[in-house]
């Protein structure tokens, strides 16, 4: 492996971007193709494929064997609020493989007591997110309720095109969203990619069954993450 | 490639890869490539090697780090790749296999 090859990776890793490392098996020769490098020829197909599946295999072009090594950031899971529900999903999202962080600017929630051993914010989330972007590696779950809280870590993870948006509320409440989110500016396309109310429809009534309930549904978006867009670039 | 929480860079194989070279020593990255059945460690795990037989990371469940070990320094002198197969199928006693049933194609190269 080429030494500057390893470097790339290892910035890329450290900075949470998708690289893919190319191989030539032939010869040896390596290269790093970043999410939004052009491709040419037999490779580009394969290269989209990979960064789509964060699978990493051997492909045939052009009479070479390439193997293509993929590294994915982690799946990163931010929870928008100290509440009971997040105390439940904090161990769990863990233990699942995700990195947590709770940002909650109410001290009397976001304390160390609440949440030991969890990365937590007790700040403003528009103060955070200037030193920790959301990114499409990332996944967000608004669960405070309160729109002084919520609307504005909503909209940055609209447009970070995070892979999960949830936000807790009643059908009612998320009317009501819409329609501050909307006049934030934000395409009602866009605003429909909010997973409103928070979580897989399994009947969840206790903050631990809800929990539950939103970790799955994050699983969820991640494992079919690009399935959408294949289905329809197959289709065009 | 392994979606576990933040790799932790004091036994991440890559980091430690790069840590090493930059130390001067001989560094030898074992990959993954291809598996058949089942295998202990996905496509794209890495191992990686200096010349004092020190290693980091996996490529199986420890059933065949040794022998990729000890390849790796041979390739580190003729600093040609490799490609290394592991399974049950190998009907040679004296060859390592796996365990579990499954068969694995490990690639080893030079860094650098």
């Amino acid at each position: 492996m080429d030494p500057k090859s390893l470097k790339e990776i290892n910035e890329a890793r450290r900075a949470r971007r998708a690289v893919i490392l190319v191989t030539d098996l032939t010869d040896g020769s390596d290269r790093v193709v970043r999410e939004n490098d052009r491709v040419s020829g037999g490779l580009a197909e394969p290269v989209a494929k990979a960064f789509r599946s964060g699978k990493s295999g051997t492909v045939e072009s052009d009479g070479r064997k390439h193997f293509l090594n993929v590294h994915l950031p982690p799946p990163r899971l931010v929870v928008i609020g100290a509440v009971h529900i997040s105390q439940a999903l904090a161990p769990m999202a863990r233990i699942a493989g995700y990195d947590i962080e709770i940002i909650d600017p109410r001290t009397a929630f976001a304390t160390p007591d609440r949440f030991p051993d969890v990365p937590l914010h007790a700040d403003w989330p528009e103060t955070v997110l200037k030193d920790r972007p959301f990114d499409p590696y990332t996944a967000v779950a608004a669960v405070t309720h309160d729109p002084k809280i919520d609307d504005i870590p909503l909209k940055a993870a609209l447009d970070a095109g995070c892979f999960y948006v949830g936000a807790l509320g009643s059908r009612k409440t998320h009317g009501k969203r819409v329609e501050r989110l909307m006049a934030m500016g934000l395409a009602r396309e866009a605003i429909e990619r909010i997973q409103a109310p928070i979580g897989l429809d399994i009947g969840a009534a206790s903050p631990a069954e809800i929990a539950v309930a939103v970790l799955a549904q994050v699983i969820a978006a991640f494992r079919s993450r690009g399935l959408a867009e294949e289905e329809k670039s197959r289709a065009a | 490639m392994d979606h576990s929480a933040a790799f932790d860079e004091t036994i991440d194989p890559l980091t430690v890869a790069e840590t090493w070279k930059n130390e001067g020593r001989d560094v030898a990255i074992a990959t993954v490539v291809e598996t058949w059945g089942s295998a202990p460690r996905p496509v794209g795990s890495h191992l990686v090697i200096d010349a004092e037989g020190n290693f980091q990371g996996s490529v199986s469940g420890g059933c065949v780090e040794g022998a990729v070990v000890a390849e790796a320094i041979d390739i580190l002198e003729s600093g040609k790749p490799r490609m290394l197969e592991f399974g049950v199928a190998d009907e040679t006693a004296w060859q390592v296999g796996l365990s579990c049933g499954g068969r694995i194609s490990v690639y080893v190269e030079r860094l650098g």
